[in-house]
C-alpha cells in the first residue's frame, strides 16, 4: 500500500467517523434514516469482504455465501432471544458457529473445484431458509415467523440516536475486521493462500498444506459473512427465513464482482455499491414510468441489470480496478511532454 | 500524526456537546401531520412486485389505478391529491423495513396502507407504532393485526386464516358424522395460520386430525401428498393450498376416486382459476367461506356492486384480470382507504386518521357479499370479522346458512 492510498484510507475513516456527528446540526442531510441506509452498505460490505477472502484471495467460488449470512443472522437471533444474551456478545458466537459451518463445509469442498464447488455452494444457499423451517427446529428458529428482536440500545447513556450508536457499532467492527484481514493477507498465511489461488500445485510442492488452507479460508471466510448476517439481525431486529432467499447470495457475488476481485477495499466498495444501486434501480424505474411517460413498466431489477451491464463494460476489474487504471492514465498524461519521451524510450529499451 | 489525533479528538467532543445539547424544535399544534397538505396526501405502500410471492403484484397496480382515477375524476380527496408511494420489497423483510423507514423518515408518508405479507409485515410492526405511524390495513391473514392496546398504530382488513379455519371446525364437527380429518397444507405462515385455528376450533377433538401433510410453493404437484391423505382413510379433507394447488389437490382426489367431505380455503376460492380448472364434476359439494364476491361466478353478473366494478376495471385499470379476485380484493381496500380519508375531512393528523380508521359503523364496503359490512371501534381494529359458508353447485357457488361473526381473538 503506498503512502497516499493510505492517507485516503485514514481521511474516508476520519470522515466516517466525524460526519454522523453532524446530525444536530443537519438533521435533514445527515438523518437517521441516511445512517440506517449506510449502516445497511457496511454490513453488505462485510459480508462481501468474508466472499472475497475465500473467492478473490484463495480462488475458491462459492454461490452459497447467503447461506453463512443466515446462520450468522439466526444464531445471534436465537441467543438474544432465548438467552437475553447483550447483542455485542452475538458476534464472537456467530463467528465461531458459522467458522465451524464453514469449515466443516469445506472439507467436502475440498473435493469440488470450480463450477462444482459453485453448484454445492449453491444448494447450500437454498436449502438453509428450508431447514430455518424445519419443525424440529421450529421452536428454535420460530419457524416461518421468525423472531422479532430490540434494537441495540445506547450504552453508557452516550448522546447518541439508535440509529447514531448502531451506525458506530458496525462501523468500529468493520474497520476491526478489514484491518484484521489485511493484516493476515499481508502475512505468510496470506501469500499461501494467495499461492494456491494462483497455481495450486506449486504451492503444495514449495510445502503449503493446501488443504488445511483451504478449509480454514473456508472457515475464515463463513465466519466474516456470518458476523455480517448476525450485525444484521441487530439492525432490522427481525430474522426470518424469507429474508435469506437465493438473491442474497447473488447479491453478494455481484458485490464482489462490481467492487473488485481480490481487492479489500473493493469489497467494501462493492458491498456499498449493492444497496445503492438497488435502491436506486427502484426510484429510476418510476422515474422513468412516471416522470418519462413510459408506456410499459420496466421493472427495477431490469434497470439493475441495464446497470451492471454498463458498469461491467466500462469497468470490467470492478469500479476499484476502474479508478486505478483512471488515475494511472490521468498521472500519464499530467506528466511534461519530455517526461513522457523519457518514458517512452525507457520502455522501447526494456524491450 | 499527533496533531492529527488530537484534532479528532477536539472534533469528537465538539460534536458530542452538539448533539446533547441536541435542540428541538416544538411544532406548533396543526390541522396536518407530516404527509398531509392543502395540496396533498401522500401514502406509503410496499408490495412484491418482483420474487417468489409476485403475483400480489396485481393487488399494487389496482391500488395505484385506483388513487389515479380519484385524482383525475375527483381533484384528490376533500380537495388534496393522493400521491400514492409505492415500492417493491420482493416479500423480503429485511427489505421492508428499509423501504418503510424510507418512506417514514425520508418521503415522510402521513400512513402506510395495505403493505403485503405475513413475515414483511412483522418486520415493521414495532417500528410503526413506535413512530406512531398509521399502518392501516395490511393486507395479511394473519390474526395479530387488530390489538389495539399494544400496538394503537396498526389495523388489519380481512377476516383472519385463523377464525376462518374455526368456523371450519365447528362445522365439520357439527355435520360430519365420526369425522377423520386429513390436512393438506402450505408450509409457511399462512399455511401455520389456518393449521392452528383448525386445532382451536376442534378442541378436544384435535385427535380427529388422522393426517396432515405439507407441501412447498416450490412443489411441482400435491399428487403424493393426495394419496398420502387418502390411504389414511379420512373422510374430511381440509385443503390448505392456493390457488395452482387446490385446482390440482382436488382433480387429484376425484383422480383417485377419493370422496370425502371437502373444506377449500377462502384463499382459492375463485371459480376460473381453480374449480374449473379441477373439473366442475370434480369439486360439486365442496365447502369454503367467503367475504367478497368472485368476478368469475356467474351469480353476480348483475349485481348493482359487480357491474360498477367491471366498469371501473375496464375504463381505469385496462389490462388488468378481470378473472384475477386479487383486484376485487385491492379494489375493495382502497374503498375503504378512500372512505376513511373522506371522514378525516380537513384534520388530516395520524391522530386523526387512527380514530376516523376505528369509527365504521356496519359501512358497506364495495364488492363484500350481501350482508358483510364493516365495523370498527377504538377496541376492535378487525374490520371485516364476517364470513359466509358456501357450496359449489354446478358451476358456481351457492351461499347457505347465515353471516357467521367470529369473535375468535
Amino acid at each position: 500500500m503506498t503512502a497516499s492510498t493510505k492517507k485516503w484510507l485514514w481521511l474516508v475513516l476520519a470522515l466516517a467517523f466525524l460526519v454522523p456527528l453532524l446530525r444536530p446540526v443537519l438533521p435533514d442531510l445527515v438523518s437517521d434514516y441516511r445512517l440506517f441506509l449506510v449502516s445497511t452498505m457496511m454490513i453488505a460490505g462485510i459480508a462481501v469482504l468474508g466472499l472475497n477472502l475465500l473467492t478473490g484471495f484463495n480462488g475458491q467460488i462459492s454461490l452459497g455465501h447467503g447461506a453463512f449470512y443466515a446462520v450468522g443472522a439466526y444464531t445471534a437471533a436465537v441467543l438474544m432471544d432465548h438467552l437475553d444474551m447483550p447483542y455485542w456478545l452475538t458476534l464472537p458466537c456467530a463467528a465461531i458457529v458459522c467458522f465451524i459451518v464453514g469449515y466443516l463445509f469445506g472439507l467436502p469442498a475440498l473435493k469440488l473445484e470450480g463450477h462444482y464447488l459453485a453448484l454445492a455452494t449453491f444448494a447450500l444457499a437454498l436449502a438453509v431458509p428450508q431447514i430455518l423451517k424445519y419443525k424440529w427446529l421450529e421452536g428454535l428458529t420460530g419457524g416461518v415467523q421468525g423472531i422479532v428482536l430490540n434494537k441495540p440500545e445506547v450504552p453508557f447513556g452516550l448522546p447518541l440516536t439508535e440509529d447514531q450508536w448502531l451506525y458506530y457499532y458496525i462501523l468500529i467492527v468493520m474497520v476491526l475486521l478489514y484491518w484484521a484481514a489485511a493484516n493476515m493477507l499481508n502475512s505468510r498465511s496470506g501469500r499461501a493462500m494467495m499461492a494456491i489461488r494462483d497455481y495450486t500445485i506449486a504451492a503444495g510442492t514449495m510445502g503449503i498444506d493446501t488443504s488445511l488452507y483451504k478449509t480454514v479460508t473456508f472457515g475464515i471466510s463463513a465466519a466474516y459473512t456470518g458476523i455480517a448476517g448476525a450485525l444484521s439481525a441487530s439492525a432490522i431486529a427481525f430474522v426470518a427465513p424469507d429474508s435469506f432467499n437465493i438473491f442474497l447470495s447473488i447479491k453478494f457475488l455481484i458485490g464482489l464482482v462490481v467492487g473488485g476481485i481480490g481487492s479489500l477495499v473493493g469489497s467494501v466498495v462493492g458491498g456499498i455499491f449493492y444497496v445503492l444501486v438497488d435502491n436506486s434501480a427502484q426510484a429510476l424505474s418510476t422515474f422513468a414510468k412516471n416522470d418519462l411517460g413510459l408506456q410499459f413498466d420496466l421493472s427495477a431489477y431490469t434497470v439493475f441489470g441495464i446497470l451492471l451491464i454498463v458498469l461491467m463494460y466500462l469497468m470490467p476489474m470492478g469500479i476499484v480496478g476502474g479508478v486505478y487504471y483512471l488515475v494511472q492514465g490521468l498521472r500519464s498524461s499530467m506528466r511534461s511532454p519530455e517526461a513522457k519521451a523519457q518514458a517512452a524510450r525507457k520502455q522501447h529499451a526494456t524491450r | 500524526m499527533r496533531t492529527n489525533r488530537r484534532k479528532f479528538l477536539g472534533g469528537v467532543s465538539t460534536a458530542a456537546v452538539l448533539s446533547a445539547s441536541g435542540v428541538s424544535f416544538a411544532q406548533g399544534a396543526k390541522k396536518y401531520s407530516d404527509g398531509a397538505s392543502d395540496t396533498e396526501i401522500k401514502i406509503g405502500h410496499t408490495n412484491p412486485y418482483s420474487g417468489p410471492a409476485s403475483a400480489y403484484g396485481v393487488i399494487g397496480k389496482t391500488i395505484q389505478a385506483y388513487w389515479k382515477y380519484v385524482n383525475e375524476t375527483q381533484g384528490g380527496v376533500n380537495g388534496r391529491k393522493i400521491n400514492f408511494i409505492t415500492y417493491d420489497d420482493g416479500y423480503n423483510p429485511a427489505k421492508t423495513v428499509e423501504l418503510v423507514r424510507q418512506l417514514v423518515e425520508q418521503d415522510k408518508v402521513l400512513c402506510t396502507f395495505n403493505t403485503l405479507g405475513t413475515p414483511t409485515n412483522t418486520a415493521i410492526h414495532k417500528y410503526m407504532n413506535q413512530k406512531k405511524v398509521p399502518m392501516l390495513f395490511v393486507a395479511t391473514g394473519a390474526s395479530k393485526w387488530g390489538k389495539p392496546k399494544e400496538f394503537p398504530w396498526t389495523m388489519g382488513f380481512q377476516p383472519d386464516y385463523h377464525t376462518e379455519a374455526m368456523i371450519y371446525a365447528k362445522h365439520i364437527l357439527a355435520n360430519v358424522k365420526d369425522p377423520k380429518i386429513a390436512v393438506l397444507m402450505q408450509n409457511d405462515d399462512y399455511g401455520k395460520d389456518y393449521w392452528e385455528g383448525l386445532k382451536d376450533g376442534l378442541g378436544k377433538d384435535a385427535g380427529k386430525v388422522v393426517k396432515h401433510v405439507t407441501y412447498e410453493v416450490t412443489d411441482p404437484t400435491v399428487d403424493s401428498q393426495i394419496i398420502q391423505l387418502k390411504d389414511s382413510g379420512a373422510n374430511v379433507f381440509f385443503n390448505i393450498s392456493t390457488p395452482k394447488f387446490a385446482a390440482q389437490a382436488m382433480r387429484k382426489a376425484a383422480d383417485i376416486a377419493w370422496k370425502p367431505a371437502q373444506y377449500l380455503n377462502n384463499v382459492s376460492g375463485s371459480v376460473a382459476t381453480v374449480m374449473k380448472p379441477a373439473g366442475f364434476e370434480n369439486v360439486q359439494e365442496v365447502l369454503t367461506a367467503a367475504y367478497l364476491m368472485d368476478p368469475t361466478d356467474k351469480q353476480w353478473e348483475n349485481n348493482d356492486d359487480m357491474k360498477a366494478w367491471v366498469a371501473w376495471m375496464n375504463k381505469y385499470n385496462a389490462g388488468a384480470s378481470l378473472s384475477d379476485a386479487s383486484n376485487v380484493f385491492a379494489y375493495s381496500v382502497v374503498s375503504l382507504m378512500h372512505e376513511t380519508l373522506k371522514k378525516c375531512g380537513n384534520d388530516l393528523t395520524r391522530e386523526n386518521l387512527m380514530k376516523q380508521a376505528a369509527n365504521f359503523q356496519k359501512w358497506k364496503l364495495p364488492m363484500a357479499l350481501p350482508g358483510i359490512t364493516v365495523s370498527t371501534s377504538p377496541t376492535d381494529y378487525y374490520p371485516i370479522q364476517a364470513v359466509q359458508l358456501q357450496r359449489f353447485k354446478g358451476e358456481s357457488w351457492e351461499l347457505f346458512g347465515d353471516i357467521m361473526h367470529a369473535e375468535s381473538t
